[in-house]
C-alpha cells in the first residue's frame, strides 16, 4: 500500500518525500477534526452523568 | 606470468564473472500474490495500530486544547451577560438566579483545591454537546444558593478534565459557585479535622463512589431520593475510575454561610485562597 503510493508520486525522491509528508498530514488532520470527534459520542467510556 | 603490474589475473577472473547488463534491465520480477497480501495487511495493521495511538493523543490532549478555546468563549460570553445586567449595588438583595436555556452558561465555578486560578464555565445541561465544553448543570435540580441540590456533571480525562483531580478533595475544602451578583461558598462535608468524608452531621458523606445509574446522589438532599430539600448542597459527578466509565465518583459538598454580594466584594472571598 505505502509502496504502491510512493511509486505513484510524480518527481523525484525531494518531491515525494514533500508529498507524502503533505499526505500524512491531511490524514491526520482529516481524523482529529472531523473523523474522532465524530466517533466520540459513540464510544462508552466518556459517560460522567448518573442516569437511569 | 602473475605479474600484478600487467593485470593480466584480474582481466582473467573479470572475464569469468557473468555479465550483468541484460538481467538488470529486464523488469524485476513480481512478487507472488501471497507476499503482496500479507505485505498489505501488515501495514493495515500498523496504520490500525497508529490510528488508536493517534486518538488517545486526541482524547487525552487534543480535546483538552478545544475545550481550552471553548471556555474562553464562554467566559466571555458569561461576562458580557453580566455586564449587560444592572450594576451591583451595595446592601441590595440578590436576586434569585433563572435557570437558563439548555447550552447557555450559568456560572464560574472555582475550586481551589484544583488550582488557585481553577475556573470553570458551568453550563446548562449534561448532554454531551455540554459536557465537551464544560462542566454541566444537571436541568431542573437547585441553582447557586437555593435550597436543594445543585448538581453538576463534568469530565474527568480530556475535554478540558474539569473533574481530574476531584478525588483529591478533603472534606472542608471550599467549592466557590460565581454568579452574576453573587459569590456562593460550598464546602465539602466530611469531618475537616480527621479528613474522613462519611462523619458529616448531616449524615451525607463528602465522597462516594456509586454505580452509574444511582440518581439519588443528585437529588435534592442527596442520598435520599423523594425527600423534600432541607438545605443548600452541591454535587459534582465525573467517571471513576479515570479512563473509564465502570463507576462515578461523587463529591457532595454544603453550602457555608450566605452568599457574598459582588457589590461588597468583588475580588471575591477569602475562601479562594485557600487550599
Amino acid at each position: 500500500m505505502y509502496g504502491w503510493i510512493w511509486r505513484h508520486l510524480p518527481g523525484g525522491t525531494a518531491s515525494r518525500a514533500a508529498l507524502a509528508l503533505v499526505l500524512v498530514l491531511a490524514v491526520v488532520a482529516l481524523l482529529l477534526f472531523v473523523v474522532f470527534p465524530w466517533v466520540e459520542p459513540r464510544l462508552p467510556f466518556n459517560d460522567v452523568t448518573v442516569d437511569q | 606470468m602473475t605479474d600484478p603490474q600487467l593485470g593480466l589475473d584480474a582481466t582473467q577472473r573479470m572475464d569469468r564473472v557473468p555479465a550483468l547488463e541484460p538481467r538488470a534491465a529486464a523488469a524485476p520480477p513480481r512478487d507472488p500474490l501471497w507476499r503482496t497480501l500479507a505485505r498489505g495487511l501488515g501495514e493495515l495493521l500498523v496504520t490500525a495500530g497508529l490510528v488508536v495511538l493517534l486518538f488517545v493523543v486526541y482524547e487525552v490532549y487534543v480535546t483538552d486544547l478545544l475545550n481550552d478555546r471553548q471556555q474562553g468563549q464562554l467566559n466571555e460570553q458569561l461576562h458580557d451577560q453580566w455586564d449587560a445586567g444592572p450594576a451591583p449595588e451595595a446592601g441590595t438583595p440578590i436576586a434569585p438566579q433563572v435557570e437558563p436555556a439548555v447550552g447557555e452558561p450559568l456560572a464560574v465555578l472555582h475550586i481551589p483545591r484544583l488550582g488557585a486560578d481553577y475556573e470553570r464555565v458551568i453550563l446548562e445541561g449534561t448532554a454531551e454537546d455540554e459536557l465537551s465544553q464544560g462542566p454541566g448543570h444537571y436541568e431542573g435540580t437547585a441553582m447557586p444558593g437555593q435550597l436543594g441540590n445543585l448538581a453538576i456533571a463534568g469530565h474527568r480525562v480530556g475535554k478540558g478534565s474539569p473533574f481530574l483531580d476531584a478525588d483529591q478533595l478533603v472534606p472542608g475544602d471550599p467549592i466557590v459557585v460565581e454568579t452574576a451578583d453573587a459569590w456562593y461558598v460550598y464546602r465539602v462535608l466530611g469531618n475537616p479535622g480527621t479528613g474522613d468524608y462519611t462523619t458529616d452531621p448531616s449524615g451525607i458523606p463528602g465522597q462516594q463512589i456509586v454505580r452509574p445509574t444511582e440518581v439519588s446522589v443528585i437529588a435534592p438532599v442527596p442520598g435520599s431520593a423523594g425527600v423534600a430539600a432541607t438545605g443548600a448542597y452541591l454535587t459534582l459527578t465525573t467517571c471513576h475510575p479515570k479512563y473509564s466509565a465502570r463507576q462515578r465518583l461523587i463529591v457532595h459538598a454544603e453550602l457555608d454561610g450566605a452568599p457574598i454580594a459582588k457589590a461588597d466584594d468583588p475580588d471575591g472571598p477569602s475562601a479562594l485562597q485557600e487550599g
